[in-house]
């Protein structure tokens, strides 16, 4: 198991290596085979209608002349070490990880976009709880009743769930419950470190609006796979040894059902990390989904880049996590 | 008589379904005593797995609609309240299973699954003392390591195992009727004879009564006291097992024999299929169900289109036939048929015939 567990690790490091290169080629080898020249690239660094000499500089400064491997060297350096910058006789250090500075606000990105971090975190961590517990009872008692009024209903929300865009529950949530009837009044991020009551307060709208999306989706793959599990012979044997029936859907059922169930939610959790960006946006929550927009509107290529790498890193945690909690449920898994 | 175990009497169990009422069991009778085993014996949808489930109240949560009487040990499981037959199974009733791979949860140690089955009606035991029994089943039932293997998962185990496993938690409560769904037909033939001598062997330790549900003469001829031959929902001959072997009685227990290779024959002598297939159990055939398929429905004028035949025990022993023929006519046929003369398809020359025997 230990030794499973330090594979997959290292495999995961290969992995993030592997996602860094790909992440660097987008923004600088694939510009340059499309023909953009290295002043064109540095020209986006220095912010809109730029004169030629502080182009010129910025090009200097970040070697955006140099070969590709030199500066992917850099790229990965200022990653796992940090980096300097030498602007004339100024050497400014960036801390690792450096991602670099913005353009818009000259400040390294890293620091900002870690503390856009616990908003997204607390978003997609409340919602995920919600939409398990709700899609995955839904989904075990539509299957118990299945071809019920309860199944038939239940499963039509589900469809609505799954159609309705975040951008318009979210509005028509925040037009009810926010505007008409104040319950949550003024959505705004509240640390849970300042005031956990306010902090779930101001949640509860963008929690329930994700939750209902992923809801859905989720109290159908368990409707589905509860029917699939419910009908196989060792839960015949199960009822033959005279269990309870309880125990025969929990523990013999639903802990089958379960392991894919589980598998799609640590992917689900790992890519909303990277951020809810419609719900952020939406509820004008400063996570990392509004950080990436923004950072998108402003084209700017440090920001884009650092949020893409962490992005990534959420996702590939996230896959060694289920990998792992796959082997521990099942035990045919091979270590 | 001794006192039955297990008295089935009148046993009716359908299934409404869209396309009609499917009659998978249709008035079936028997009794079966402490330590004897019945075979019931007949192909694929002939409501023997039916039966068997319906013992032991598997059909409860479906839309199976169960008429008649199930009395184990005197007390009537049909009328009997979901909460007290579940109570039972497992403990006065236990069953193992066709395929022993999917029967067993992948999830759990075999030890897991048996100190489950074990405590579900030792609600006292403590987990200790379960998984000692779980030790003691395993060694019992012929696990080498019983201590150390009582860790292990199903995947760890090949076919034999795993039904040897089955049959150990089947058994941890000491069950007065064990029910065996064609135990052996998933399993290498090397194994299946190992297994049916375990079966064998426990049932005379424990003293259990044992069903053993099969397609296989071959299975219960080894090991059955009586034999139950069953067609269509119904019961087409029931006897004891010398009986049946030596003077079958049902053209349908016929065709089975004459389809089963036999070792004491010639080798010469060819296997002989039974025609057609088995009839849809929405549209049971009228009269005799068998009729369609039958080489000798044309020996009693037509009887067997139109009336159904009763289970008559004509000569009085015990064996029963459901057949218009006479027991002289049908003992005639088996005599030809056990000489190896085989009607040359009684159907397409029925007039012939008909002249020549009658």
């Amino acid at each position: 198991m230990v030794t499973f567990i330090i594979r997959r690790l290292v495999g995961t490091i290969f992995l993030l290596i592997v996602v860094s290169m790909i992440t660097f080629a987008i923004f600088f080898l694939i510009p340059r085979l499309a023909g953009q020249n290295t002043y064109q690239l540095a020209a986006q660094y220095v912010g809109r209608n730029p004169t030629r000499p502080a182009v010129l500089a910025v090009e200097r400064q970040l070697g955006l002349a140099d070969p590709l491997y030199l500066q992917y060297g850099r790229f990965l350096r200022g990653i796992l070490f940090g980096a300097h910058y030498r602007s004339g006789p100024d050497v400014t250090y960036c801390p690792p990880p450096c991602f670099g500075y913005s353009f818009r606000s000259q400040l390294p990105v890293w620091p900002q976009m870690i503390s856009d971090v616990p908003v997204t975190l607390s978003l997609a961590i409340g919602a995920s709880i919600l939409w398990l517990i709700g899609g995955v009872s839904i989904g075990v008692l539509s299957a118990l009743r299945k071809g019920t009024l309860f199944d038939r209903f239940s499963m039509g929300i589900a469809l609505a769930g799954v159609s309705l865009p975040v951008f318009f529950t979210g509005l028509i949530s925040l037009e009810l419950f926010s505007y008409k009837w104040p319950l949550f009044p003024n959505v705004q991020y509240v640390p849970i470190t300042s005031n956990p009551v306010e902090w779930a307060r101001n949640l509860v709208l963008p929690w329930i609006v994700l939750a209902f999306l992923y809801a859905a989706l989720y109290a159908r793959l368990t409707r589905a796979g509860m029917l699939e599990t419910m009908s196989e012979d060792y839960i015949r044997t199960a009822r033959a040894k005279g269990l309870p029936e309880r125990k025969v859907i929990v523990k013999h059922g639903l802990r089958a059902a379960l392991t894919p169930i589980v598998t799609i939610f640590g992917m689900d959790l790992g890519l909303l990390l990277g951020g809810a960006i419609i719900t952020e946006v939406t509820f004008s929550l400063h996570g990392l989904g509004l950080f990436t927009v923004q950072a998108v509107n402003n084209q700017d290529l440090p920001e884009i880049l650092g949020v893409t790498m962490l992005a990534a890193f959420f996702i590939v945690i996230a896959n060694l996590v289920v990998d792992i909690f796959y082997a521990v449920v099942d035990p045919r898994v091979r270590f | 008589m001794p006192d039955a175990l297990l008295e089935v009497e009148d046993l009716r169990i359908h299934f409404p379904t869209q396309d009609g009422l499917v009659k998978s069991v249709d008035g079936v009778s028997f009794r079966l005593e402490r330590g004897r085993t019945l075979g019931i014996v007949g192909e694929s949808g002939s409501g023997k797995s039916v039966t068997s489930l319906g013992i032991m109240g598997l059909h409860h949560g479906s839309r199976a609609e169960i008429t008649g009487h199930i009395r184990l040990d005197g007390e009537d499981l049909v009328a009997a309240s979901p909460a007290r037959v579940r109570e039972l199974r497992g403990s006065k009733m236990a069953m193992i299973f066709q395929d022993p791979l999917s029967s067993l949860h992948p999830y759990y140690t075999i030890g897991n699954q048996i100190i489950e089955a074990y405590r579900v009606h030792h609600p006292d035991a403590t987990k200790r003392q379960a998984r000692q029994r779980a030790v003691e089943m395993l060694d019992r039932v012929g696990i080498p390591q019983p201590s150390a293997r009582v860790d292990d998962y199903p995947h760890q185990f090949s076919g034999g195992m795993r039904q040897r496993v089955m049959i150990a938690m089947a058994l941890c409560n000491d069950p007065g009727l064990l029910i065996a769904d064609e135990p052996t037909t998933a399993l290498d033939v090397t194994v299946q004879a190992q297994i049916l001598d375990l079966i064998h062997d426990l049932q005379s330790e424990f003293g259990s009564a044992v069903i053993m549900i099969t397609h296989d003469l071959g299975v219960v001829a080894e090991l059955s006291d009586d034999i139950l031959v069953m067609y269509a929902g119904r019961a087409a001959e029931y006897g004891s097992a010398a009986d049946i072997f030596a003077s079958p009685g049902h053209p349908y227990t016929w065709g089975l024999l004459a389809s089963m290779p036999r070792m004491d024959r010639e080798r010469l002598t060819r296997l002989v299929p039974i025609p057609g297939t088995p009839p849809s159990l929405i549209r049971v055939p009228p009269g005799c169900p068998f009729h369609p398929r039958c080489r000798y429905g044309h020996l009693n004028g037509g009887r067997s289109e139109t009336e159904v035949p009763e289970l008559r025990d004509t000569e009085h022993t015990g064996h029963l036939v459901a057949c218009h023929l006479t027991a002289a006519e049908r003992a005639k046929q088996w005599a030809l048929l056990a000489a190896g003369k085989v009607p040359e398809d009684a159907r397409t020359g029925a007039g012939a015939h008909a002249g020549d025997t009658a």
